[in-house]
């Protein structure tokens, strides 16, 4: 088992730093350098996890980021583990422990496995066909499909590791590492663009770096020796930054992009500590070049999935790179020259190649000819029909193709093998271009889909432009570069250039074999499972847009989101369905391109960082004070103030009876506060209100409800007039800045004549609110020279006045329906104001209270609040307060849509008091409420919107909304609960003081 | 991400501005004159444009300031800002 296929040393791989890791359970050694795949694969190992669907083995199959089937775990069971990577980008390092996913009990005795023979039964559709009914069943299945599933384990415990943000701006984006991108960096840079060059793997050149062919030579030096003295040079560009292990996760409109730098992740466990891991780059560049390659395409066989084959661009690299052979019987099953490649690479290192397997009837290139020489068996116009090996390849079967293309003929011929490399072309990595917006075309020369119209002002190079022999990348790049950048020369137009070119071209999308598809398991979509059947039988189906193939079939919805099958996909449902490939079009690229850790995304904001939060000057008092609190908006409001043992329940009685029985204070300074200034101040505020303002006395304050244009109920608070051309407004608290904004826009927008002036001053204030049948003699002792005799300072009026020598506003206004003083001053005086009122209610048992037993307080004297007893569905005439709506104003915000067909009928759904029939059951709020619990489905009439114990009537008390409510005053209804059905009464919705002797008691 | 010039400040980026919908819907001087269906068609009824489409946005964390916008919904171009009571610089 432990064979050692590393077989040349490599300039690119440390075989001085022994690296030890483990996978699934199992010590193994690499070197620095590796990734997990090719330090498996010199093990080796081949076989690394199961199929999504049928549990089929699965092994290694690529080098980079569009890898199906290497899926791992890393560290699992730990607080740092993570999901869904893939072995072909994770570096080995010390301590290491990665594992195979979707299989269970082990990867090579798979429960799962079974699916394979039961595959008849599991077609394309199957999940929607199989599990939708019944529908009470869903419950058992959603278990089975989860276990069986298993796209590996999130983290159970939270992510400890550091994440950051960083904005970037740049003239010129470079992505992509590879011989274009590094030409086109040091192009711009070298012109004064202060360009960013971003490459995913840890080392810059891409596939050129490492190829060693005389057949690909830039001025008679092998083009990987040329581009490293590149890239030696670039470095010490002084325009020019260069970050490598950094993917680029999206392209947005605008040139605005985000790429994840990887920092940490390569390093062993204790090097990482106290590091930031990853960093988001929110980055906003001029111009964007894109240079991100092309992928090489899997050919669509009968049994192509089986572990031992790859594609053949990355046994290249394992060998070329990692010094690594992917077998020792190797065989190459193409229809470019792109095989020929490796089979030069592999045959100079001694590592044996059984056969070439080329569908193309012909060809001659330099690099056929170079095999040819090499006495290497090609089989020309030969297709693969079948493989053989469980758990790995060991035998290939071929037949000769027709001319067609579309049949096979002759006897088969058996080959044996342990690694079969395939290639079926390459595709243009155009991903990140179409997240951009760009719109592609269909190349039928090469088939492949390449950029046509770009949305911003960016370039393609290279592969994943369509260029895929060197010296058409080169002149590209001299030519597109010198119009993108309108330069008048690049560093590169005299190079001399070597490029092997093929001279034959063959396409078959699905090969063709001796048994009818049907009867084969050639995979499309490795990591899916979905295979050419399911696309047909998609097809035959009646599914017709290539949106609804994939998600039918699943193909390409894995998270390699199908680097590897779509174009083959699309091909299959060409051929089948006759349609041309251009009117096909693609499926939406969506980003990330690669998977996104949620710590990147997050960056620092989690925990108290999570969201900004505000903070009442008072805070800290409350905080000693034991306070908890709750959050309304960003605001941390105080809840209750629990004393000893109490509980919410306890504190909130405690609260609540002391504010009517001796006195209470509130700390109410986040309430939305705006300064209303100017000439038409009293026209603004006639036409924003529903009631009338013109008349209000200066020194006067009235309570105002505002609506939407659709004559809901959108904010209320009480405005008063502190001058004749000078008002202050209160909002609620949730509702400050929305408000504001509002009136903005009315001001600007619709009445720009009006000389009228808005000033947010929410934090300019800090808002006392003392309250009870003793207020009034509290607020005595702390301003003893005011006036507050009911006579010359009534409720709903207020007085300017000082504490000490310091100015403070005093409103006599009341939420609680008790008499009640607010005193507002200057913000950084908040907390001794609220000493002083302490202080001064001490004798009279001044008792803080929190949000909860506002809320109660209110809801005794029927007062609503928006947002909780409405819901932008209600009129003021739901909310039975007719009298708060002008009769006589010819217009305000809202009036029109009064009395339109739908808000005047009688059954709307309208606000009412709600008394149970005994008295200590409190509703939920929330609860439905019904009139008839025999009829099903029972008809719901409402439900319930504030419901609290109140210990001023010793009875519960809650309000709700009832169809028709209005008109039911004393009748029966129904609260169903889950275990009981609770009988109740509608009542008028002021429970308390409805007279209001209170506010002047 | 837009990058949006504000009339009054210049180009900041989309996360500072608020949109507002259609533009040059002007709300009815006498809606009380107004029938159900006139009143709801200033009421709901707007257009939803796949091309060029005037809209409102506001500068809501920067100067506050509303504005006009000639965007095409269908790649999101900004071809003009302009200020309120200005007429649409395209034809
Ligand atoms: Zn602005």
């Amino acid at each position: 088992m432990s064979d050692n296929l590393r077989t040349s040393a490599s300039k690119f791989i440390d075989q001085t730093t022994r690296v030890s890791f483990k996978f699934d359970g199992k010590t193994y050694f690499g070197f620095k350098g590796d990734t997990l795949a090719s330090a498996l694969l010199a093990n080796n190992v081949h076989l690394v996890g199961r199929s999504f669907k049928y549990h089929r083995p699965r092994g290694i199959m690529t080098s980079g980021s569009e890898e199906p089937n290497a899926i791992v775990q890393i560290n699992k069971n730990s607080s740092v583990t993570e999901p869904n990577v893939r072995a072909t980008e994770v570096e080995i390092y010390d301590g290491l422990e990665a594992s195979s996913q979707n299989c269970w009990p082990s990867v090579n005795f798979d429960i799962g496995g079974i699916n394979n023979f039961l595959s008849p039964l599991l077609p394309a559709g199957f999940y929607y066909k199989t599990f939708m009914w019944p529908a009470s069943f869903w419950e058992k299945y959603e278990y089975f499909i989860r276990k069986s599933a298993g796209l590996g384990q999130s983290p159970a415990e939270p992510d400890p590791d550091i994440y950051d943000h960083n904005y970037v701006h740049c003239d010129v984006l470079v992505i992509g590492g590879g011989i274009s991108g590094i030409m086109a960096a040091k192009i711009s840079a070298e012109n004064n663009f202060k360009t960013l060059l971003l490459e995913e793997r840890p080392n810059l050149g891409g596939t050129t770096i490492y190829q060693k062919n005389d057949y690909f030579k830039i001025n008679d030096q092998y083009s990987s020796n040329w581009l490293e003295k590149e890239i030696e040079q670039i470095k010490n560009l002084k325009n020019l930054e260069i970050k490598t292990r950094t993917s680029v996760a999206a392209y947005h409109g605008y040139n605005y992009l985000l790429a994840r730098e990887n920092l940490t992740d390569h390093l062993p466990l204790e090097k990482k500590k106290n590091l930031i891991r990853q960093r988001l780059l929110k980055i906003r560049a001029k111009k964007v070049i894109t240079a991100t390659g092309s992928i090489e395409r899997p050919l669509i066989f009968d049994n192509n999935d089986r572990p031992g084959i790859m594609l053949s661009s990355a046994i290249k690299k394992y060998a070329d790179f990692y010094g690594v052979a992917c077998g020792k019987e190797n065989v190459l099953f193409t229809n470019n020259d792109t095989a020929y490649e490796t089979a030069i690479s592999l045959n100079n290192k001694g590592i044996k190649i059984n056969a070439i397997v080329d569908i193309r009837e012909q060809n001659k290139s330099d690099l056929t000819n170079e095999i040819n020489k090499a006495g290497i068996k090609i089989y020309n116009s030969y297709t693969v029909i079948d493989t053989k090996g469980y758990k790995k390849i060991n035998k290939i079967t071929i037949m000769k193709l027709s001319k067609d293309g579309k049949t096979v003929t002759d006897s088969k011929i058996d080959i044996n093998c342990d690694c079969l490399g395939v290639s079926g072309g390459w595709t243009p990595a155009v991903h990140l271009f179409t997240q951009s917006g760009g719109k592609l075309k269909f190349d039928d020369n090469d088939n492949i889909f390449i950029p046509s119209k770009y949305p911003s002002d960016q370039l393609s190079i290279g592969s994943c432009n369509g260029n895929l022999e060197l010296d058409d990348i080169i002149s590209n790049i001299n030519v597109s570069l010198k119009n993108f950048l309108k330069i008048n020369k690049t560093n590169f137009e005299n190079l001399k250039i070597n490029s092997s070119k093929s001279n034959s071209k063959r396409n078959i999308w699905l090969l063709p074999s001796d048994k009818t598809v049907s009867k084969t398991k050639a995979f499309v979509d490795f990591q899916n499972d979905a295979t050419a059947k399911d696309i047909k039988l998609a097809l035959r189906e009646g599914f017709r847009s290539i949106e609804h193939v994939k998600r039918y079939t699943t193909t390409g919805m894995g998270t390699d989101q199908g680097k590897l099958g779509n174009m083959n996909a699309l091909g299959i449902i060409s051929d089948t369905s006759n349609v041309k490939m251009s009117d096909l079009g693609t499926t939406t690229f969506r980003p990330p391109y690669t998977p996104l850790t949620f710590g990147t995304i997050v960056g620092r904001n989690v925990g108290e960082f999570f969201d900004a939060f505000r903070k009442t000057p008072m805070h800290n008092w409350h905080v000693q004070h034991k306070a908890k609190f709750e959050n309304v908006g960003q605001w941390k409001r105080a809840w209750y103030y629990p004393k000893g043992n109490e509980n919410m329940h306890d504190a909130v009685q405690r609260e609540s009876k002391a504010a009517r029985e001796g006195a209470g204070i509130l700390d109410a300074s986040t309430l939305g506060k705006i300064d209303i200034q100017g000439s038409d101040a009293s026209e603004f505020l006639n036409r924003v209100y529903t009631n009338a303002w013109s008349k209000l006395a200066v020194g006067k304050c009235r309570y105002g409800l505002m609506l939407n244009e659709d004559g809901m109920v959108y904010d209320d608070g009480v405005t008063t007039r502190l001058s004749e051309n000078h008002y202050i407004m209160t909002t609620t608290t949730g509702g400050a800045a929305n408000v504001l904004g509002k009136l903005e826009d009315y001001l600007q927008t619709e009445w720009p004549e009006l000389d009228v002036y808005l000033t947010s001053v929410t934090d300019h204030y800090a808002t006392a609110s003392v309250c009870g049948p003793n207020s009034k003699k509290i607020i005595s002792k702390i301003i003893p020279n005011l006036d507050l005799s009911d006579e010359n300072f009534p409720h709903m009026s207020f007085k300017n006045a000082k504490i000490g020598n310091i100015k403070c506003r005093v409103m006599r206004i009341s939420f609680t329906g008790e008499q009640s003083y607010e005193i507002n001053i200057q913000a950084n005086y908040g907390k001794s104001l609220w000493e002083k009122c302490m202080d001064a209610g001490n004798e009279f048992n001044i008792t803080p209270y929190g949000t909860e037993t506002m809320h109660l307080l209110r809801a005794e004297k029927g007062f609503i609040i928006v947002g909780q007893d409405t819901d932008a569905t209600l009129t003021p005439i739901d909310l039975q307060m007719d009298w708060i709506v002008s009769k006589k104003k010819y217009d305000f915000i809202g009036k029109r849509s009064l009395y339109r067909s739908d808000t005047i009928r009688d059954d709307r759904k309208q606000l009412v008091g709600i008394l149970t029939d005994d008295p200590n059951e409190v509703l939920e709020e929330g609860a439905q409420i019904v009139a008839d619990t025999s009829k099903k489905p029972v008809e719901m009439l409402g439900h319930i919107t504030s419901s609290y114990f109140s210990p001023n009537l010793n009875k519960s008390i809650a309000l709700g909304v009832v169809k028709g409510g209005k008109n039911m005053m004393g009748q029966k209804l129904f609260i169903p609960m889950k275990d009981k059905i609770i009988n109740v009464k509608i009542a008028d919705p002021v429970f308390l003081d409805k007279e209001n002797k209170r506010l002047n008691a | 991400m837009f990058i949006i010039n504000c009339p009054y400040c210049g180009e900041r980026e989309q996360s500072e501005f608020k949109a507002g919908g259609e533009a040059h819907i002007v709300r009815p001087k006498q809606p009380t004159e107004l029938s159900d269906d006139e009143w709801a068609e200033y009421l709901f009824m707007r257009k939803n444009i796949k091309g060029i489409q005037l809209e409102r946005w506001v500068h809501i964390h920067g100067c506050r300031k509303w504005f006009n916008m000639v965007r095409d919904t269908s790649n999101d171009q900004i071809h003009a800002v302009y200020k309120m009571g200005e007429k649409p610089p395209i034809k």
